[in-house]
């Protein structure tokens, strides 16, 4: 991982960071046991917490789910939760800016592929004007460096926060 | 039939006679010949000359699992290996096995023991019986086996398993009799009106044991196979199953008192009770050689009677028993203690998560299910993480208890605490 990043950062260059950090997007992931009312309750915290959400994605087990959201303020939504019980954790996952036409989701996976990463998951988030695809895969900096020299956008933090 | 009359039929003071002279005898082996034993009994200034009989067994110290632990494997042995010709060892545990040791003559009066119980179950010479327990390093199968081939039954060593092929020997064999737990007795039972073959079935009687089960449970399975279900008892640390059985009135359970001298103490202040008052069964070994057990604390609570029974035998009678003086669980014949869990996900890392066990009973079979606490340090937002997680807790305490077991993760703080303390175990299983 430590080759591709130093290749990545030859190549390149500052175009990819911003502020010196890697642009990714930190991810709240949310531990659910499937019982009655469960998303209800998360759902409350971030209201009352005032937190916007801007995506979100459920995946689900027979006996529990993993609620993945991009919020307006994932720290603050991450420590309102774990106040009332939740597990709930922040991950850096990647936002790439997809157009609403066809063959996008291709491009997407074919950068990715041609590095040989692998999805673990993805969801789509559309806020405002912004259409994206939220990423998590193998190697988020790999990633990162791949979708950049296909050609395709990251969108930062700030960008979606502002919706 | 009576196995063995001029043991199981003995006047009380007879009986006690033998006792206290086989007591006297015991307590001068162990001090002459286990440390562990000499320094437990100089520690209470006791000498062998202290004990003249039956009515200075009081003055003697308890022994219990924690001893057979701290003296791990061999510290209790009486006899040099050379004379032991087997071992056995408690089911369950990796690091906390109890190991006994049994010279021929032990397994010799093992035998003579289970021979008895089996006759209690009107089982003899002319009968086919299955061993349907594990054989191998829990005492139940080669226990039984040993017993049943001493009286001359024709043995099938069956062990635990294949569920249909039992029943189709069961048939072809024309099988009368049966020896394994209460919960695969019933599986067995079910499983044989599911084939559809009860008229073929001529088993006449069974003796379970290794679980904890109920009247009701004996009058089902007496119902669903034509049977007399008994009662066996009986625990590794003092010999295996054959300790005691109940006879064809099932009016408690007869003990083989002439080898195991059986008292029922109070639960906290450890004196001896009256007949009829439940306690702790408390066992002395009075003719084990290789690990002989002076007080031995089994942590099964009953109550005992020492009045003669109309079967004709006079061997004190214990009550079916109700319970533990511990938290262990007795899941599938497996001795299961929640510290068990508890060091086993210890070993995930860090401190313990919050856990539950959450123990069934599914068609007769025992389920146990544990449930662990999500805490962030194990926390992945990737469910294939988090499978691997529960995979990998359902193995190490899989490893740790002998038992398959099934992981649930659940949120933090989901599992009750009351009054600051977690309960650990929940038991659903209906005995009644």
């Amino acid at each position: 991982m430590l080759l591709i990043t130093a290749n990545w950062i030859k190549t390149v260059g500052t175009g990819v960071r911003k502020g010196g950090m890697i642009m990714f997007v930190k991810q709240l992931s949310v531990f659910m046991e499937n019982r009655e009312g469960r998303l209800e309750q998360a759902a409350e915290v971030l209201k009352q917490q005032e937190i916007n959400i801007l995506s979100l994605s459920m995946a689900d087990t027979t006996e529990y789910g993993m609620l993945r959201m991009v919020v307006s303020d994932p720290e603050q939504a991450q420590s309102a939760l774990r106040e009332n019980g939740f597990s709930a954790m922040l991950t850096d996952v990647l936002a790439v800016r997809l157009e609403n036409k066809v063959g996008e989701l291709h491009r997407l996976t074919h950068v990715l592929r041609a590095e040989g990463l692998n999805i673990e998951y993805m969801y789509t988030l559309v806020a405002g004007n912004l259409m994206a695809m939220v990423v998590k895969t193998s190697n988020g900096a790999a990633a990162a460096a791949a979708i950049r020299n296909g050609g395709l956008v990251l969108y930062s933090r700030e960008e979606l926060c502002m919706q | 039939m009576i196995w063995n009359e001029t043991k199981e039929c003995m006047s009380r003071d007879e009986m006690q006679a033998l006792q206290g002279a086989r007591l006297v005898k015991l307590v001068d082996r162990v001090y002459h010949n286990v440390a562990y034993y000499r320094r437990k009994m100089q520690a209470v200034g006791l000498e062998p000359g202290d004990i003249r009989g039956l009515e200075d067994l009081p003055k003697l110290p308890f022994t219990t699992k924690d001893d057979l632990r701290d003296t791990y494997p061999f510290g209790l042995f009486a006899v040099p290996n050379s004379q032991v010709v087997r071992i056995h060892a408690s089911s369950g545990t990796t690091g906390k096995a109890t190991v006994v040791g049994y010279t021929r003559r032990d397994i010799d009066v093992w035998s003579e023991c289970v021979a008895r119980c089996i006759s209690m179950a009107n089982l003899g010479k002319e009968d086919i019986i299955q061993v349907a327990y594990g054989y191998g390093l829990f005492t139940g199968g080669l226990g039984g086996h040993y017993g049943a081939e001493k009286m001359g039954a024709t043995v099938v060593p069956m062990s635990t398993g294949n569920t249909k092929k039992l029943i189709n020997m069961m048939i072809d064999f024309g099988v009368t009799g049966i020896l394994c737990t209460p919960s695969y007795l019933m599986h067995i039972a079910e499983t044989i009106e599911e084939m559809g073959v009860r008229d073929k079935i001529r088993l006449k009687a069974s003796l379970n044991g290794a679980e904890p089960w109920t009247e009701k449970m004996r009058a089902r399975m007496e119902e669903m196979l034509g049977i007399q279900a008994h009662d066996i008892y009986g625990l590794s640390e003092i010999m295996g199953p054959g300790v005691a059985t109940d006879c064809h009135l099932h009016r408690g359970l007869h003990v083989h008192e002439d080898h195991f001298l059986p008292e029922i103490v109070d639960r906290e202040s450890f004196q001896p009770v009256a007949d009829g008052v439940t306690g702790e069964l408390v066992i002395s070994t009075l003719t084990k050689e290789g690990i002989p057990l002076i007080r031995y604390r089994t942590k099964d609570l009953t109550s005992i009677d020492h009045m003669p029974c109309e079967c004709g035998r006079t061997t004190a009678r214990i009550a079916r028993f109700t319970g533990r003086s511990d938290d262990m669980l007795i899941i599938r014949g497996v001795n299961v203690f929640p510290s068990q869990i508890e060091a086993a996900l210890l070993e995930m890392g860090g401190t313990t998560p919050h856990y539950l066990m959450i123990v069934d009973r599914v068609n007769n079979l025992d389920t146990l299910q544990v449930q662990v606490e999500v805490e962030e340090r194990f926390f992945s937002d990737e469910i294939r993480e988090l499978e691997n997680l529960t995979r990998k807790i359902e193995h190490v305490i899989q490893q740790a208890i002998g038992l398959a077991v099934k992981v649930k993760l659940v949120e933090p703080k989901a599992l009750e605490r009351s009054m600051g303390k977690a309960v650990h175990v929940i038991d659903n299983r209906k005995l009644d």
